[in-house]
């Protein structure tokens, strides 16, 4: 993997902003004093004059946000996933989740990979979150082509999305080919043992994974779901026909996050053991990045270890 | 304004107060104290000062205004349907399971309601986000916000007060119904949010004190707000009132904050609403 081109989807939120922004004048950002973390400052520098930072108030600046929207512009309002959904969560949800506003919601620093600054920049709750508010759609891209394509996706589509993006720099492993659809998922590798259902950076980790499952005899199919909600029930369902053993992996939680989301579907229409791989309700703490997913089994080596004891090997 | 002009808003204000009588009797429920309160509020803003077309609600370029202090749902429902914006025989739905005005605003159900509300604190940052873009879009629309003196507790308001201030929303009036009273008591008891005019002033607005209840006055605060466009400044109207106003047994008592009248009470307001409208309509 070393010689592998690595980029932070925060990264990719700030370039796609900058390039959607030119071809769409309806196109405004909000940011809270965040902007050159959340990489909104890519933007800022090309549309300064749509570029609206509110300060330090995360709460106003979802509802400014909504009183945007409902002016006929298409608001990205970015801020940290845990103050984005976390602190300012009822803002989104009866402000933006109920009226059905047209608003999106660039969450960056979502999960452990925060790294350093520790537990409560760390947010592993949003998808649950975020899920539980009607008519609200959560994306989070696998790398950065998938990033820059989601935004674009949520762009175009009409209604609420939040959109979880992260800090650290990470593998890309898709090519600008990559067709990516809202609601649906992509399978990357075919096998018939265990199907492996990730999410966001954990992808890449679960594709590397499968192939050390494959030196041990084992075949993983990897699917990489980048739409939380709604779910590809259709593709979980098969995946789980086909396999037999389903495995999530998520940088979050596993209470209501991507694994329930799976299990929710499996236990009404087809049910199959489900080991979900996650945050195991704790909060984090302060290190290195990679130190921190390696010591919560959140890489590869953890993610092959978790599913040949799930499979009893 | 001519002594017709204040006569007409006066008599249509006994229709608006009629219809949060109706209203609540009908859904055994909800918020009178606050809508009669404001009723005066209401009524200047829809028969006088908005830009507005019941024929066309959604008008682009129409003025705005968010309900921030959204429980008083019913006082908004009787002044948009007394405006034409819906039927004034719908008011004795609302909050009934069928019915499409809900108990707090919801702008996707109910005609000429600008912005869903309900949960205190959030409205005027809405209403910033409106002006803002007005101001971006260069569209010559104004915004009005309607705060109730307890919900300015929310520590929100002061964020979109900050921020209006920051992008000189001159576009946008921030009317604050000063009725001196929330849930659990006297403002000044439960949480002293005095002084109001100090803070607001403080947070970079223009400041004007009116009485809520008086046309005249009205028509001066709004006409501040008019004359300060160009300032960079929002408007803040700070207007007192008396909670329950018009309807004797509820002026002034807290307990009419979010209780409906029962059978007996409803024929005693109507009949004071319906008296108080004949004595204006005979002067």
């Amino acid at each position: 993997m070393a010689d592998v081109k690595k980029v932070a989807t925060r990264q990719s939120y700030g370039e796609a902003l900058k390039e959607l922004g030119a071809e769409k004048a309806d196109l405004v950002v909000l940011d809270a004093d965040l902007a050159n973390a959340t990489k909104t400052d890519i933007f800022k520098k090309a549309f300064p004059d749509r570029h609206f930072d509110c300060g330090i108030a995360e709460a106003n600046m979802m509802d400014v946000a909504a009183g945007l929207s409902t002016m006929g512009l298409v608001p990205f309002a970015s801020t940290f996933a845990m103050f984005a959904s976390g602190r300012a969560y009822e803002q989104v949800r009866n402000t933006i989740g109920y009226p059905h506003l047209n608003v999106k919601i660039g969450a960056t620093h979502g999960g452990i990979s925060v790294g350093e600054d520790g537990a409560s920049h760390q947010c592993c709750e949003d998808f649950a979150l975020m899920r539980t508010i009607p008519g609200m759609t959560v994306l989070c891209p696998s790398d950065d082509v998938e990033a820059r394509k989601m935004v674009r996706a949520a762009y175009e589509m009409e209604g609420p999305v939040y959109l979880r993006f992260c800090r650290l720099a990470t593998p890309v492993i898709h090519d600008e080919s990559y067709d990516f659809h809202i609601g649906k998922g992509e399978v990357l590798t075919e096998g018939g043992d265990v199907a492996v259902i990730a999410t966001g950076i954990m992808v890449p980790e679960a594709v590397e994974a499968a192939k050390l499952l494959k030196e041990k005899g084992v075949g993983a199919m990897v699917v990489n779901m980048g739409t939380i909600k709604p779910l590809d029930e259709d593709l979980v369902i098969r995946a789980a026909q086909k396999c037999g053993r389903v495995v999530t992996v998520e940088e979050h939680t596993v209470i209501g996050g991507l694994g329930e989301a799976v299990c929710g579907v499996l236990a009404e229409h087809c049910p199959t053991p489900v080991k979900r791989i996650g945050v195991y309700d704790e909060f984090g703490h302060s290190g290195p990045a990679g130190a921190l997913l390696t010591a919560m089994g959140l890489d590869a080596a953890g993610i092959e270890k978790a599913t040949l004891a799930f499979l009893g090997k | 304004m001519t002594d017709k002009e204040r006569k007409e808003l006066q008599i249509m204000a006994t229709r608006v107060r009629e219809g949060v009588l109706t209203a609540t009797h009908g859904a055994k429920c909800g918020h009178p104290g606050g809508s009669l309160s404001a009723a005066d509020v209401f009524t200047y803003l829809y028969f006088r000062e908005m830009r507005i077309d019941p024929a066309d609600p959604r008008d682009p370029d129409r003025d705005r205004m968010v309900l921030s202090k959204g429980h008083t749902a019913p006082g908004l429902y009787s002044a948009l349907a007394n405006r034409g914006f819906f039927p004034v025989e719908d008011l004795a739905t609302l909050r009934h399971i069928d019915s499409y005005l809900q108990g707090h605003p919801n702008m996707n159900t109910v005609p000429g309601v600008d912005m869903s509300t309900g949960s205190l604190g959030q409205g005027l940052s809405v209403a910033a986000g409106m002006a803002k873009g007005a101001k971006f879009l260069g569209k010559d629309v104004n915004v009005y916000a309607v705060l109730g003196d307890g919900e300015i507790e929310e520590g929100q308001i002061w964020e979109a007060a900050m921020f209006s201030a920051h992008y000189k929303l001159d576009n946008l009036c921030i009317i604050v119904d000063l009725n001196g009273l929330q849930i659990d008591g006297p403002t000044a008891q439960v949480m002293n949010s005095a002084p109001v005019d100090e803070k607001f002033a403080a947070f970079g607005c223009h400041v004007v004190v009116a009485d809520g209840h008086d046309y005249d006055a009205l028509e001066a605060a709004f006409a501040r707000f008019h004359a300060n466009h160009g300032s960079g400044r929002p408007t803040a109207i700070l207007v007192k009132t008396l909670k329950g106003k018009g309807v004797s047994y509820m002026e002034g008592q807290v307990g009419w904050h979010g209780k409906a009248p029962n059978d007996e009470e409803y024929a005693q307001g109507m009949a004071e609403l319906a008296a108080a409208r004949a004595a204006l309509e005979v002067e």
